[in-house]
C-alpha cells in the first residue's frame, strides 16, 4: 500500500493572513492538520484590524481579533511566515510544490523581544500604511500595537542607515545620510542584522485557500472629487475615529487638525460606475457609512452627518434596523450623487443633489468622506496568474460554480475565501474562511479514504 | 398632479420610441442617481431636475415633459454626459425632446420679433446656435 | 512653419482682438497662420440628434476643403469653431454610415474620411511649439499678475473632444507661468457659462456670470483669460448689469490669452483690438501700466 505522505501531503498553505485566512488556518489546524499561513505584510490582521468598530454590533475589531490572532501564532499546527510571499507554486492538488520568499526583516526574531525601543527613537518617516496614510510611522516598526507577531522589520526604503550604506557602496554624489544604526546601539539584545537577507522556503502542501483580500480605488479615480487632505476614504476615517488612532479617537480633520462640524460622506465613489470605475456594487459602503456616521455623531455630539447615496443595501441580520437607527438619530441620508467637491477656503463645497425632494444641494462642510470601490487587492493578479485559478473580469477570484461551488477555483485543491471571491462583509469572510477550511479537510479525507482501500490484485 | 396612471402603451408611446431613436440612448440605462442634475449649470433656473425629466420619460409622461421649462433652458454643455456614471448621454436626450417639438414647426424662441438693438449687440455665435438649438 | 487657420464668423466681426493678436504672437513664434480661404460657418454647434447628418455638412464642407487645399491639420481660434469642427471630424473617421450619408450627399469627387486633423491653437502651443519657446519669447514678463484661467466648455467636453483633462485642465495656466505670470486656480474654471441662453434668458446667464467671475475674484485673481468668443461675451456684458445689482460686485478685465501673451511678447498694441474688449479692461490696462 502507497504511503500517502508521498503521494498526498496532508498540509494545507494558506496564502493572506485577514480574517477569512485566519479563520480558515484555525478550522485546519484544529482539525489536527499542519497548517502554513503566509502573508506579506508584517502582520496577521489584514483590513478588519484597521476599523474603529463593526457595524452593526460596534464591536472593537482589535479586541475581538486579537485572541484569534494570538491563537495562529501559538497553535501547534499553525507555521506563521509574516513579511512573506509565495513566489511559485507547482504540482496538483495533493501535492503542491511552493516557493516562498521570507523577506528579509533585518532583525533577528528569534533575538528580538519586541521591547519598543527601536522604533521609540527611530528617526527614519515613512507613511503608516496601518493609518492608512492619515500618520506616519517609523522605519523600524511593528505596523499596529497588537501586531502579531509584536516583533519588527526594517522598513528599507525609508531606514537612515540603509540609505547610507547604498550612498557609500554606489559612491554617489551630493550630501552623505546620516550613519545611523540608533536602533541597533540602543537594543537591549543584539537583535538588529544588517546582514540578513532574504530567503526562499520550499513548502510541500496538499491543498491551498487563497484569501488575500482587498485594495480600496484610489480616491483621485473618480474625477471631481479632489485630492484635498480633508478628503478620506472609509479606511482614514476609521483610523481617526479609532480611540487607539493617531488622534486618540478624537475626529480631526488631516488639513489643520480642526474637529469637523459638518461632514459629508459619498456612496458609490467607483462602484456601480462602468464609465469611470467599475460596474459592480461593493456590498459593504452602505453599512460601513452609516456605521461611521454614527460613530462619528457618537464622537462629535453636536456635529452632522449628510449621507448622499443612491440605494441602501442592508442585507445582513441586524443591518435595516442599525440603518434606521442612523437616520432616526440625526444622519441626513441625501438621495444622490455628487456632481463635485472643491475647497473654498476654510470649508469644503460639495455639489450634490436630492432627487427625492427634486433640489440641487450645495453643502459647506469641514470634511468628506468616500466610499471608494472594493478592489482586489494589488498583486493578486500575478499570484492568481501563477496559481493558474481563473478569475473573472474584475479581477476577483471565479468560482467553480457560482451557486453550489463557491469556494473551489477552477484548480483542484485550490480554494478560496473572502474578499478574494468578492465584495463581502466580515461575518461572510469568515464563513468562508470556515467553508473553505472544510473544503480541505474533506480533500484530505477523500484522499486518506483511497489509500485505505485495499489494492486489487 | 400628484396621480398618474402607467401603462405599457404609455412606456412605449411614439414619443418615447422616437427620444431614444433620436438621441441613441438607452434611457432606461439611467438609475436616477442624480448626477446630472447636480453638475448642471442651469439647474438653478429649472422646474423640473434634468435626471426627472429623465425620469419622467422613463415612465413614459410625456406631456409632462413636454410643458416644462428644463429641456429649453438646457445649455448643451455637456457636463451631464462627462459624469454619469453609466455612460448616459442627457444631453442628447434633450436635444431630442427639443427637436420633438421644434420638428412640428413650432419655434421656442421667435428671431422675428427680436428687437434690433439686441440683434446687433449679439455675436454671431450667440444668435446662430440659439437658432439651432432653440428654432425649427 | 504654416499652419491652415479657420477663422469663423464671431472671429472676423466681434472678436477681431482675438484674431489679430493670435496671428501676431503666432508670427512672432514662427508660424504663419494661413487662413482657409472661402471658408464657410464651422456649423456653429455640434448637433446632437442621431439623425441629423445635414447639419453636420457644413463642417465637412470645410474639412474636405482644408484637405484640397494640401494640409494635414487645421488651427482654430474659437472654442466653439474647435468643437464643430473636431466632432463632425470624428464622423467622418470613425461612423461608416453617416461617413458614406454624407459623402455621398455631398457628392464630391474624393470622399472625405477623417484624414486631416482638428486643433485648438492652445493644442499648437503646447504641443508642436511648446512652453519653452513662449517664454523665450517674453520681454515684458507678467511680474507675478495674478490671472484666473476661464476654459468654459467647448474645449473640455465631450473626452474626445478635449483638449487637456476635462476636470483638472492646466493648459491654461502652464500658459500663464511661461509669461512670467502667476496662475489662480478657482473651482468655476470649467463650469458652463451659459452659453446661447444668453439670447432669450440673459438674467440665467448674468447669474451663471456672477458665480464665474465672484469665485475667480474670491480666489485672488486680478484679470481673467478666456479662449471662447461667447464666453467672453457673456461675462463681459453681464458685469454691468451685476454691479447694479450686488453692490459689492467688484467685477474682473477681461482679455483672451493672445493678448495677454501678446502683451508679455511686447508687440505692437495694436494687433490687441483693445477697444473691442471692455472699457473696464481698457481702464485696468491703463492703471496697471500694462498699456501706455
Amino acid at each position: 500500500m502507497q504511503n500517502i505522505e508521498t503521494t498526498h501531503t496532508q498540509r494545507a498553505l494558506v496564502i493572506g493572513g485577514g480574517i477569512a485566512g485566519i479563520q480558515a488556518a484555525l478550522d485546519i489546524a484544529d482539525a489536527g492538520y499542519q497548517v502554513v499561513l503566509v502573508e506579506r505584510t508584517p502582520s496577521i490582521g489584514g483590513h478588519m484590524i484597521q476599523y474603529a468598530e463593526v457595524f452593526p454590533t460596534l464591536d472593537c475589531p482589535q479586541c475581538i481579533m486579537t485572541p484569534k490572532m494570538v491563537e495562529v501564532s501559538q497553535h501547534p499546527n499553525i507555521k506563521l511566515l509574516t513579511y512573506a510571499e509565495v513566489k511559485n507554486v507547482s504540482g496538483k492538488a495533493g501535492h503542491f510544490k511552493v516557493e516562498i520568499l521570507q523577506k528579509s526583516r533585518r532583525v533577528d526574531h528569534t533575538k528580538c523581544t519586541g521591547c519598543g525601543a527601536c522604533w521609540q527613537k527611530c528617526p527614519g518617516k515613512a507613511n503608516s500604511e496601518y493609518n492608512a496614510g492619515v500618520s506616519e510611522r517609523t522605519a523600524i516598526y511593528i505596523p499596529f500595537p497588537q501586531a502579531v507577531p509584536a516583533k519588527p522589520v526594517i522598513d528599507t526604503e525609508h531606514c537612515r542607515y540603509i540609505r547610507y550604506q547604498e550612498f557609500v557602496a554606489n559612491k554617489t554624489q551630493g550630501k552623505k545620510p546620516p550613519e545611523c544604526r540608533i536602533c541597533e546601539k540602543i537594543c537591549p539584545v543584539n537583535a538588529i542584522d544588517w546582514e540578513q537577507q532574504d530567503k526562499i522556503i520550499m513548502e510541500t502542501v496538499g491543498a491551498i485557500v487563497v484569501a488575500t483580500g482587498f485594495d480600496l480605488m484610489p480616491s483621485n479615480q473618480i474625477p471631481g472629487y479632489g485630492t484635498d487632505p480633508d478628503v478620506v476614504n472609509g479606511i482614514q476615517l476609521e483610523r481617526l475615529l479609532s480611540p487607539g488612532g493617531p488622534t486618540a479617537g478624537v475626529v480631526k480633520r488631516p488639513s489643520d487638525g480642526k474637529i469637523p462640524r459638518e461632514v459629508v460622506f459619498i456612496s458609490c465613489c467607483g462602484s456601480r460606475d462602468p464609465e469611470n470605475g467599475v460596474p459592480y456594487c461593493s456590498r459593504v459602503c452602505c453599512m460601513y457609512l452609516a456605521k461611521e456616521a454614527v460613530l462619528y455623531k457618537n464622537a462629535v455630539p453636536d456635529g452632522q452627518a449628510y449621507v448622499f447615496y443612491i440605494d441602501t443595501r442592508t442585507t445582513g441580520k441586524g443591518y435595516e434596523e442599525f440603518l434606521q437607527r442612523g437616520i432616526s438619530e440625526g444622519t441626513l441620508y441625501l438621495r444622490g450623487k455628487v456632481s463635485r467637491v472643491y475647497r473654498d477656503g476654510d470649508k469644503l463645497r460639495v455639489i450634490g443633489v436630492d432627487t427625492l425632494s427634486g433640489k440641487k444641494v450645495e453643502i459647506s462642510c469641514d470634511m468628506v468622506v468616500l466610499a471608494m470601490a472594493i478592489m482586489p487587492s494589488s498583486g493578486n493578479g500575478k499570484l492568481f496568474s501563477l496559481l493558474g485559478i481563473k478569475i473573472d473580469v474584475d479581477g476577483f477570484v471565479t468560482e467553480s460554480h457560482h451557486k453550489f461551488n463557491p469556494l473551489e477555483t477552477s484548480i483542484e485543491g485550490i480554494y478560496v475565501a473572502g474578499v478574494a471571491q468578492g465584495p463581502k462583509d466580515i461575518p461572510d469572510s469568515v464563513a468562508q474562511g470556515s467553508g473553505a477550511a472544510g473544503k480541505v479537510l474533506a480533500l484530505f479525507a477523500r484522499e486518506k479514504a483511497k489509500h485505505k482501500q485495499p489494492v486489487e490484485v | 398632479m400628484a396621480r398618474v396612471e402607467l401603462s405599457s402603451k404609455k412606456l412605449h408611446s411614439e414619443f418615447i420610441k422616437k427620444v431614444a431613436e433620436i438621441s441613441g440612448q438607452n434611457i432606461y440605462q439611467c438609475y436616477q442617481c442624480g448626477k446630472c442634475s447636480a453638475g448642471c449649470p442651469m439647474c438653478f433656473a429649472m422646474d423640473i431636475l434634468p435626471n426627472q425629466i429623465i425620469r419622467l420619460a422613463q415612465l413614459g409622461l410625456e406631456d409632462e415633459i413636454a410643458s416644462s421649462k428644463t429641456i429649453w433652458l438646457c445649455a448643451s454643455c455637456l457636463t451631464c454626459d462627462a459624469r454619469c456614471p453609466k455612460g448616459v448621454d442627457l444631453s442628447r436626450i434633450m436635444e431630442a425632446m427639443r427637436l420633438l417639438t421644434l420638428r412640428k414647426n413650432k419655434n421656442h424662441i421667435e428671431p422675428s420679433k427680436m428687437n434690433r438693438e439686441t440683434l446687433a449687440e449679439l455675436p454671431a455665435i450667440a444668435l446662430v446656435s440659439s437658432f439651432r438649438k432653440l428654432t425649427s | 512653419m504654416i499652419l491652415s487657420y479657420f477663422p469663423g464668423c464671431t472671429i472676423k466681426t466681434r472678436a477681431r482682438n482675438f484674431e489679430d493678436s493670435a496671428i501676431a504672437v503666432m508670427r512672432e513664434l514662427g508660424v504663419n497662420l494661413e487662413e482657409l480661404p472661402r471658408w464657410n460657418c464651422c456649423g456653429t454647434v455640434y448637433s446632437l440628434a442621431e439623425d441629423d447628418l445635414v447639419h453636420h455638412v457644413a463642417s465637412v464642407r470645410n474639412l474636405m476643403h482644408i484637405r484640397k487645399q494640401g494640409h494635414q491639420k487645421v488651427v482654430t481660434l474659437c472654442a466653439f469653431c474647435y468643437n464643430s469642427l473636431h466632432r463632425a471630424n470624428e464622423i467622418m473617421r470613425d461612423n461608416p454610415d453617416k461617413r458614406f450619408a454624407i459623402n455621398s450627399f455631398m457628392d464630391e469627387e474624393d470622399p472625405y474620411e477623417g484624414q486631416i486633423s482638428v486643433s485648438h491653437l492652445l493644442q499648437v502651443l503646447r504641443d508642436d511649439i511648446g512652453l519653452d519657446k513662449i517664454s523665450a519669447k517674453v520681454i515684458k514678463p507678467l511680474d507675478g499678475l495674478k490671472i484666473a484661467s476661464y476654459y468654459g466648455c467647448t474645449l473640455l467636453r465631450p473626452k474626445s473632444a478635449a483638449i487637456d483633462n476635462p476636470e483638472n485642465p492646466i493648459i491654461l495656466q502652464s500658459l500663464v507661468k511661461a509669461l512670467g505670470g502667476t496662475p489662480i486656480e478657482f473651482p468655476f474654471a470649467i463650469e458652463c457659462c451659459g452659453s446661447f441662453q444668453v439670447v432669450d434668458n440673459r438674467d440665467f446667464v448674468n447669474e451663471r456670470a456672477y458665480e464665474i467671475i465672484n469665485s475667480a475674484m474670491k480666489n485672488g485673481a486680478e484679470v481673467l483669460l478666456v479662449s471662447c468668443p461667447l464666453c467672453e461675451f457673456n461675462l463681459r456684458q453681464a458685469q454691468v448689469k451685476l454691479k447694479q445689482k450686488y453692490t459689492d460686485f467688484k467685477g474682473l478685465p477681461i482679455l483672451y490669452f493672445t493678448q495677454i501673451m501678446a502683451l508679455s511678447f511686447g508687440l505692437d498694441i495694436k494687433v490687441n483690438d483693445f477697444e473691442l474688449n471692455s472699457t473696464e479692461t481698457q481702464e485696468w490696462l491703463k492703471k496697471n501700466k500694462l498699456v501706455a
